[in-house]
């Protein structure tokens, strides 16, 4: 477990999730062509890279600690967010609605919750 | 006259986006879930990690049968929300009268209340949203 960059990473995710309701509430899709939705996009970009960064510290760190955690349900928790931040960006941005605006908040407030579960699972108690 | 090529957009589309995006969520989840519970400790609680798969299989099968948007997939996708409705009742009510069946918590356990609630609301919705966009299909 990384400590600062799981706490990056969960306010990255909020800020992120925050300006898709700014979309949503503003009736704008998740626009590509657009300034505001290529500035999202980019924002998920680094969201993505900082989560697969906590991927391999996650893998390295599970299997160099002598504490006991649950691997299988660690690394599942290490993946997760991983896949789902890009496939909510994809999907979201097929939308031609204020709804696919919806789909990147939802899959962006996931990954405060996993990151969460991944805290309760280091520390022993998942 | 709508085409079948009109139904698959109107069914993944608008509020369909998010539902097929959410139901895409409890795919990862369920099925993560499921798989590390009976690959790492199934003598724990049998049934109740039989529960999860059968669970995962649900999420996949509406997931799959929601993005597909045919006529035939949302009649299944309709069926295995409605499964998905009765199990999590009926998973939910035993979870609160007998948890000593359940050692362990299923995605449906209490209600799912593990996580937000939302296992029982997602059929429900699932249900609406077929019924609503059922004029799209073509008669006949």
């Amino acid at each position: 477990m990384v400590e600062v960059l799981a706490t990056v990473l969960t306010y990255a995710s909020l800020a992120v999730a925050l300006w898709g309701v700014v979309l949503v509430v503003a009736n704008r899709r998740f626009a590509l062509n657009r300034p505001y939705g290529l500035a999202l996009a980019g924002a998920v970009l680094l969201l993505e890279l900082g989560l697969l960064v906590q991927m391999v510290a996650g893998l390295v760190n599970v299997f160099s600690t002598d504490r006991n955690v649950a691997t299988g349900t660690f690394i599942g928790y290490l993946v997760g967010p991983v896949l789902i931040v890009p496939l909510a960006a994809v999907w979201a941005a097929a939308e031609r609605s204020r709804w696919g605006s919806a789909v990147l908040v939802i899959g962006c407030l996931t990954v405060p919750v996993l990151i969460l579960r991944l805290r309760q699972i280091w520390d022993g108690h998942g | 006259m709508a085409e079948q090529g009109d139904l698959k957009q109107v069914t993944r589309s608008g509020p369909g986006r998010l539902l097929i995006a959410v139901y895409g969520i409890f795919v990862i989840a369920a099925t993560a879930r499921s798989a590390v519970q009976i690959a790492t400790h199934f003598g724990r609680a049998p049934l109740a990690y039989v529960l999860s798969a059968v669970a995962a299989v649900i999420y996949i099968v509406a997931l799959v049968c929601l993005v597909k948007g045919s006529r035939t997939s949302r009649r299944i996708a309709m069926i295995s929300c409605a499964v998905e409705l009765v199990g999590v009742l009926v998973v939910g009510t035993v979870s609160l009268f007998a948890p000593q069946l359940f050692p362990d918590a299923t995605v449906w356990s209490f209600y799912g209340r593990g996580y937000g609630f939302v296992p029982v609301v997602l059929p429900i919705l699932g249900l609406w949203w077929i019924r609503a966009t059922a004029r799209h299909e073509v008669a006949g």
